[in-house]
């Protein structure tokens, strides 16, 4: 599996020279994916979060592009987590700036948003999917009605317009629809995800963030959650930010990978030259890590 | 030279109306507060009651801020005067006032009630005090209560409909028994919570005050007289009340007005008004105000309920 065959093959842009300088991060030679010739639809450029003494991000930058997969690898406490919450504007950093190229809103820097702009792009705009469904879901209420509360949010108060998209996003996730009254409570960890997933998607938000989608999950079951983030990734061309301790799941699924260590980035390129050509000690250590 | 005794009141064993007279000034300023501002929840020093909390100690320390000995009160517990907590009440609030008390509600100027609002409408300076259990709308939805000030604040309401939604999924009507909620005056939305659904609408346009009070939770607010209720509802499934075609009272045979359910040894169920100051009316023929749901169940302010929408 190369990162190449993950990128939407609708790509217009496949060949054409790369206009922008490359970003040197140390790699001056490596040539950014060619999605890079649009400009991003993420950057979140220095980012600092503390809680209390401890620092958990200390200076990290993070760029998506449309349609692109980033993933973001770490041992536990790496402050990769933190960074997720701080891309869904969950918290507000000690320092940083962070901008989504959306309409209305290009260039403008999300942190500075009053909480009710805030909200908006938080609903309407980033789907989250969380390792434990029990964050992102009402594990009483029906699962049908965990997707329709985003619709809700955002003021449709039709109760056909609710069902249909509910349906709609449930089969969109491969949820097996005879259960979508079912709450989550009653459902296996996989189906819990997709529920979630289904949550994420129901807005068509441009932007996706997957904390360890299927840690926990059984390597079949992952499997096919996998299959199915894939299917969305290219049909819908979403950006996906990924964080995951599990380079197979990376592997599979991103284009380009991030490394985390305490709070900063040790090293960053495209996920086949990060998996098989390691360059920081640290990622070595980890690709090198395995059972 | 006046002596320092001639000036102080008579030796008493309590205030009047029990509370003492700051107490009874910091309740009315919150009333006026919540009048102010429709549907607000205000919060106030609940004090101490010979009662317990729970037992209606919101409820009856608004009435003890307002009651004075020209007053004439009424209290309800389950829609019947006649009830433990209804009798109790009652005695401690005239006692303690010297007000009079009537099982009349077109008579009475200050009804506490536990669960219902009477079948006869309310006119102007009648006042109505609800003790509430719960004052809080969105308590099913978002269990931090400081978040759940942050919507009130922002008109964020829109995951209620959520429990909206539950029940439609699940029953294919909205089956909520009290606290369904209402947003008052296009901007708060409260939970009339003792009230059935059946009492909602009544909240709607009323000349009357009605003060809802919470003891335990600390919480006021107030339906002003004149002010628009409307229950939330989905733009294509209109708010209902409990269907009680059919209902007829065994003992005056009224139709269309809240009924309680007697079950009978064979399985069957008889009904009898709910109101017992209402049925007490018709049983001894006496005149009756003019009542919010007509024979036919029809409601007073036409068009306001919208005939009920069968889900698949």
């Amino acid at each position: 599996m190369t990162a190449t065959s993950n990128r939407p093959s609708s790509s217009p842009d496949k060949g054409v020279p790369v206009s922008q300088p490359a970003r040197t991060h140390g790699y001056a030679s490596l040539q950014p994916p060619v999605l890079t010739t649009r400009s991003p639809l993420l950057v979140a450029s220095g980012l600092v979060k503390r809680y209390g003494r401890v620092t958990a991000v200390e200076g990290v930058e993070v760029d998506a592009y449309e349609g692109e997969v980033l993933g973001i690898v770490g041992e536990s406490g790496s402050g990769k987590s933190t960074v997720l919450r701080l891309l869904n504007l969950q918290e507000s950093p000690d320092a940083g700036t962070y901008t989504l190229d959306l309409p209305g809103l290009a260039g403008q820097d999300l942190f500075a948003l009053d909480r009710f702009a805030r909200r908006d792009v938080q609903t309407r705009s980033i789907g989250v999917v969380y390792q434990n469904p029990y964050l992102g879901l009402r594990m009483r209420f029906t699962s049908s009605g965990n997707v329709a509360e985003r619709l809700l949010i955002t003021g449709e108060r039709s109760y056909a317009a609710l069902r249909a998209a509910a349906r709609e996003s449930l089969a969109a996730s491969e949820f097996p629809l005879d259960r979508m009254d079912d709450p989550p409570r009653l459902l296996s960890g996989g189906m819990q995800q997709r529920v979630q997933l289904a949550k994420a998607l129901a807005l068509k938000p441009r932007l996706l963030l997957l904390d360890e989608p299927t840690t926990g999950l059984d390597v079949s079951v992952q499997a096919l959650v996998l299959d199915t983030l894939k299917r969305l990734q290219r049909e819908r061309s979403m950006t996906i930010v990924l964080v995951s301790h599990d380079l197979g799941v990376i592997r599979a699924l991103a284009d380009r990978v991030l490394v985390m260590r305490n709070g900063r980035v040790v090293e960053r390129g495209l996920t086949d030259q990060i998996l098989e050509d390691p360059q920081h000690a640290y990622t070595q250590q980890l690709v090198h890590a395995r059972l | 030279m006046t002596a320092l005794a001639d000036l102080a009141h008579p030796r008493q064993d309590y205030s009047y109306a029990f509370l003492d007279a700051s107490a009874k000034r910091e309740l009315r300023r919150r009333i006026l507060k919540a009048v102010a501002i429709p549907g607000y929840q205000v919060p106030y020093a609940s004090r101490e009651l010979p009662i317990a909390r729970g037992w209606g100690t919101g409820g009856l320390q608004a009435s003890l801020a307002l009651v004075g000995p020209e007053s004439v009160v009424k209290v309800i517990d389950q829609g019947a005067d006649d009830s433990v907590n209804a009798a109790n009440l009652r005695r401690f609030i005239t006692r303690m006032s010297g007000a009079a008390t009537t099982t009349d509600a077109a008579r009475a100027s200050i009804l506490q009630s536990r669960h219902r609002i009477p079948e006869e409408r309310l006119g102007a300076y009648q006042t109505l005090v609800l003790q509430v259990p719960d004052p809080e709308p969105l308590r099913g939805v978002q269990s931090d209560i400081s978040k759940a000030h942050e919507m009130h604040a922002d008109s964020d309401y829109g995951q209620l409909w959520l429990l909206l939604y539950e029940q439609l999924v699940r029953f294919r009507q909205y089956v909520q028994g009290a606290s369904y909620p209402a947003l008052v005056n296009g901007r708060y939305v409260i939970s009339p919570s003792p009230i059935p659904r059946w009492d909602n609408p009544k909240l709607h346009q009323t000349p009357s005050l009605t003060i809802l009070a919470a003891g335990r939770e600390k919480r006021l607010y107030t339906v002003p007289p004149y002010t628009n209720v409307i229950p939330l509802e989905f733009s294509d499934v209109p708010f209902q009340v409990e269907d009680q075609r059919g209902w007829v009272c065994r003992t005056t045979g009224a139709v269309n007005k809240f009924m309680n359910e007697l079950p009978q040894s064979d399985g069957s169920a008889m009904y009898e008004l709910s109101d017992s100051g209402y049925a007490e009316k018709l049983k001894n023929d006496l005149p009756t105000a003019p009542t919010y749901y007509d024979e036919n169940g029809g409601f007073y302010h036409d068009g306001y309920l919208k005939p009920p929408v069968i889900l698949p």
